[in-house]
C-alpha cells in the first residue's frame, strides 16, 4: 500500500518536472525573425551586406541575453532579386516557418510583391528597399527602414535651390530605381516651382551616355544636371560628364552613394555632389550629431567581423533589426498586433541611417534631413551639411 | 471493359486526376497548397507549350513575353479599369493569340528554326514594353492584381469558402481551381494531339517535306499550334496574376521562357505527362536548394546537360521505357 502511493507520488512527480521542463522549454523558445534578400544575383550588392549585418547583429544580441530572455532565431532565404521568389519564400516564412518578424526585402519589386501576402496574414514586416510606394500609402503591416526615393529628390532640389539653380536637366536609368526617382523628381520639382528642362534616360545596358548629356548641354537655360539610377550607369554618365568637359553643378542620387563608386568615377566625379548617409563620412560628422556614435561603432564593428568595407545597405538591414528589437521590447511579448503597434509608436529611436519618428501615418519615420549632403572632392567625401 | 478504358487515352488523366485528389493529404501547411497550386498553373502553361515543341517540333524562346503579357492584361483590366476576370482573361487570350498569329503566320511558312528568332525578339519586346510603360504596368516595379472574381463572387487565396457544405479555406479553394483547370488544360491537349490536327502536327514533327507531299498545309498547322500554344500561356499567366496578386515584368522575362523549355525538355517532349513531371521538379527545385541558393543555377544546369546526355526523351518516357523493359524481362524469364 504504501510502496503504491510513493509509486504514485514518483509518477506524479515525474509528469510535473516533465511539464516544469516542457514550459521552461516554452520559454526559451526563440524568437523567430524571417528575412528574405536578394543575396545573390543582380541586387546581390544590396542582398549581400544586409544578410552579413543580420547575421553579426542577431550572434551579439544572442550572446548579451538575446530579446524577453528569449535567444532571436534568424531564418533567410535568397530571392536571387526575383520577386515572385520573394514572394514564395515570404509565404514559406509565414506558413513554414511561422516566424514572429519579417526584416527584409532587398529591392522594392521584391517587397511589393510580398506586401499583399503579408498584410492578409498579418505579420509585422520592415522592409530594406526605398520607394515611396512600400509605406505611400500606409499599409497597416508594413515599415521600412531606408530612405524614400522621394526624401533623396526633395533633399537634391532643396541644395540646389540654395545655389540658387532653378532650371536643370534630368538624366536617369530606366531600372526600378531610376524610373521611380524620375516620377518623384518630377512631381518634387513642380511642387517646389523648379523647372526639369530636359528629361533624358538611358537604359542599364548603355556604354556610352554622352548623346544624352550633349541633349542635355545644348538645352537652352539648363543650370544644373541631376542624374537618378544605380549600377554602372551613374559612374558612366559621371566619366562622360567630365569628357564632354559640362562646367555645369552635377548631382548624383544615394543610389551610388559607395565607396566602389568613387572607384569607378575616378577622378571624373570630382565636384559632384550628392544626398547619402551618415556613414560615408562617420568622422567628419560633428560631435554634437547624435547619430555619430552609433554609425562609428556600426562600421567598426562591421569592418572588423567581415573584413570588408560597411555599406549604406547593410545599415537599413540594422536599422530595420534594432527597431523590430525594440519594438518586441516595448511590446513586452511578440504577438504581431502588440508588436505592430509598439513599431508604429517609436519615436526618437538613434539608427544609422537616422533618427526614426514612426507614427500612423508614416511608417518610415525619417525626415529628408536625414541625407547629408555630400561633394566628392579629390576623390574623397567632404561633408557639406 | 475496365480494359479497354485503361488503354484509351483517358489513363492517364484519370492517373493525374487521382494524384491531384491525394496529394493534400500530404500537404503539411498552406505553403505546400500555395506552391502546388503554382505548379499546377506553370504545368498547365507548359503542356501548351508542349504541343508546339513537342508536336510541331517549333521551339518558342517567348513564351514568358504571353504569359506576361496575359498576366499584365489582367491585372491591367481588372485593377486599374475594374473589368471583372473572366472577360480580362478571356480578351487577353484573344489578343495573344492575334499577337502570335501575327508573327507566326509569316515565319512558320520558312523551314529551320526561324520561329525561335522571331519569339525570342518578342519575348524581349514584351518585356521591355512591360519595363518601361510605367503609367500603365508599373515599370519594374511590378503592379497588383485584384482577387480572382466571377459574378461579384470573389476567389482570394486568404478568404475561406464553404463547398457543398464543407468549410474550406481559400488557399484550398484555389488549389482545387487549379487543378481543375490543369485537368481541362490535359484533356483538351490530349484530344488535340489525337485529332485530325494532331496527326498532321505529328507528320509536320517527323518530315515536312513528307507532310506537304500527302497534303498537309504544313504553315497552317503551324501557326494554329503556335496560336494554341500561346493562348495556354495567356490565360495561365491571367490566372497566375490573380493567384499572386502582385506581378512584376519577370513573368515576362527570358530567363522564364528558357525555364519553360526547360521544363518541358526535361520531362519529356511530346509527352503531355511528362512535362508536367518537368514542371514539377524545377518549381521544386529553388525550394529544395533554398539553404545553398547559390548552387540553385549550377544545377539548373547540370540537370538540363544530364537529362540531354542521358535521357534524350525526357523523364517520363526514359522512366516509362525503362520499367516496361524491366516487365517484360521479368514476364519473359518466368515463360
Amino acid at each position: 500500500m504504501f510502496k503504491t502511493v510513493i509509486r504514485r507520488a514518483g509518477k506524479c512527480a515525474a509528469v510535473a518536472a516533465a511539464g516544469l521542463m516542457m514550459m521552461s522549454a516554452q520559454a526559451a523558445e526563440p524568437i523567430k525573425i524571417g528575412s528574405f534578400l536578394s543575396v545573390t544575383g543582380p541586387a546581390s550588392f544590396l542582398g549581400d551586406p544586409e544578410l552579413k549585418t543580420l547575421e553579426m547583429y542577431v550572434e551579439k544580441i544572442n550572446e548579451e541575453g538575446g530579446v524577453l530572455g528569449r535567444q532571436l532565431e534568424l531564418i533567410h532565404y535568397d530571392d536571387v532579386g526575383n520577386a515572385s521568389s520573394a514572394r514564395n519564400f515570404a509565404s514559406r516564412l509565414i506558413r513554414s516557418d511561422q516566424v514572429d518578424i519579417i526584416v527584409g526585402g532587398s529591392t522594392t519589386g521584391a517587397t511589393m510583391a510580398a506586401v499583399p501576402l503579408i498584410e492578409q496574414a498579418q505579420v509585422p514586416f520592415i522592409s530594406l528597399a526605398g520607394a515611396v510606394v512600400i509605406t505611400d500609402p500606409v499599409k497597416k503591416w508594413v515599415f521600412k527602414t531606408p530612405q524614400t526615393d522621394r526624401m533623396a529628390a526633395e533633399r537634391i532640389l532643396t541644395d540646389m535651390k540654395d545655389r540658387g539653380i532653378t532650371k536643370f536637366g534630368l538624366i536617369s536609368g530606366t531600372g526600378g530605381f531610376g524610373s521611380s526617382g524620375r516620377t518623384q523628381t518630377l512631381e518634387v520639382a513642380e511642387q517646389m516651382g523648379m523647372e526639369v528642362v530636359a528629361d533624358v534616360t538611358y537604359s542599364g545596358s548603355d556604354t556610352d551616355m554622352t548623346a544624352q548629356l550633349t541633349n542635355i548641354r545644348n538645352t537652352s537655360g539648363v543650370e544644373a544636371v541631376l542624374n537618378f539610377g544605380f549600377g554602372q550607369g551613374p559612374a558612366i554618365v559621371t566619366r562622360n560628364y567630365a569628357q564632354l568637359g559640362m562646367e555645369l553643378p552635377f548631382y548624383q542620387s544615394h543610389g551610388v552613394a559607395s565607396d566602389s563608386f568613387l572607384e569607378l568615377a575616378g577622378s571624373s566625379a570630382d565636384g559632384l555632389r550628392l544626398p547619402a548617409s551618415p556613414l560615408l563620412v562617420p568622422d567628419s560628422l560633428p560631435d554634437s550629431d547624435p547619430q555619430k556614435e552609433v554609425v562609428q561603432n556600426y562600421k567598426a564593428e562591421y569592418e572588423a567581423r567581415w573584413d570588408s568595407k560597411v555599406s549604406t545597405f547593410g545599415a537599413y538591414a540594422y536599422d530595420g533589426l534594432m527597431l523590430a528589437v525594440r519594438a518586441m521590447e516595448e511590446a513586452g511579448s511578440t504577438d504581431p498586433e502588440a508588436v505592430r503597434n509598439a513599431l508604429e509608436s517609436i519615436q526618437g529611436y538613434v539608427g544609422v541611417t537616422g533618427v526614426f519618428n514612426m507614427s500612423p501615418e508614416d511608417h518610415n519615420g525619417l525626415d529628408p534631413e536625414s541625407f547629408r549632403i555630400l561633394e566628392v572632392q579629390n576623390g574623397e567625401w567632404k561633408l557639406i551639411n | 471493359m475496365l480494359n479497354t478504358f485503361m488503354q484509351s487515352r483517358l489513363r492517364g488523366l484519370v492517373v493525374l486526376a487521382l494524384i491531384l485528389i491525394i496529394l493534400p493529404a500530404f500537404l503539411g501547411n498552406p505553403f505546400h497548397y500555395e506552391l502546388v497550386t503554382q505548379m499546377a498553373i506553370i504545368a498547365a502553361t507548359v503542356v501548351g507549350l508542349n504541343l508546339l515543341v513537342g508536336f510541331a517540333g517549333q521551339i518558342s524562346l517567348g513564351h514568358a513575353g504571353f504569359f506576361g503579357l496575359g498576366a499584365y492584361f489582367t491585372g491591367i483590366a481588372t485593377g486599374t479599369y475594374g473589368w471583372s476576370s473572366v472577360p480580362a482573361l478571356v480578351v487577353g487570350a484573344i489578343v495573344v493569340g492575334f499577337i502570335a498569329w501575327i508573327v507566326g503566320r509569316p515565319i512558320l511558312r520558312l523551314k529551320g528554326h526561324y520561329l525561335s528568332m522571331a519569339t525570342l525578339a518578342v519575348g524581349f519586346i514584351i518585356a521591355i514594353i512591360l519595363n518601361n510603360e510605367r503609367a500603365l504596368t508599373g515599370g519594374p516595379d511590378g503592379m497588383p492584381v485584384p482577387a480572382f472574381e466571377v459574378f461579384g463572387w470573389q476567389l482570394s487565396a486568404f478568404g475561406s469558402y464553404s463547398l457543398f457544405g464543407i468549410e474550406i479555406e481559400g488557399f484550398q479553394a484555389w488549389y482545387i481551381f487549379a487543378s481543375a483547370v490543369l485537368l481541362v488544360a490535359v484533356w483538351f491537349a490530349l484530344n488535340l494531339i489525337e485529332s485530325p490536327i494532331g496527326r498532321a502536327l505529328r507528320s509536320v514533327h517527323g518530315s515536312e517535306v513528307a507532310a506537304s507531299v500527302v497534303g498537309v498545309n504544313t504553315a497552317k498547322y503551324k501557326s494554329l499550334v503556335f496560336v494554341i500554344s500561346a493562348i495556354y500561356a495567356s490565360l495561365m499567366g491571367s490566372l497566375y496574376a490573380h493567384f499572386q496578386g502582385f506581378i512584376t515584368p519577370a513573368v515576362a522575362s527570358f530567363e522564364f521562357s528558357i525555364l519553360f523549355i526547360t521544363m518541358v525538355v526535361l520531362g519529356g517532349m511530346g509527352s503531355t505527362f511528362g512535362v508536367i513531371l518537368g514542371a514539377v521538379v524545377l518549381k521544386l527545385l529553388p525550394q529544395v536548394l533554398a539553404d545553398f541558393q547559390e548552387l540553385e543555377h549550377v544545377m539548373f544546369g547540370l540537370i538540363l546537360m544530364l537529362t540531354m546526355i542521358f535521357m534524350p526523351k525526357g523523364l517520363l518516357p526514359t522512366l516509362t521505357a525503362f520499367v516496361s523493359k524491366r516487365m517484360r524481362k521479368k514476364a519473359g524469364g518466368e515463360a
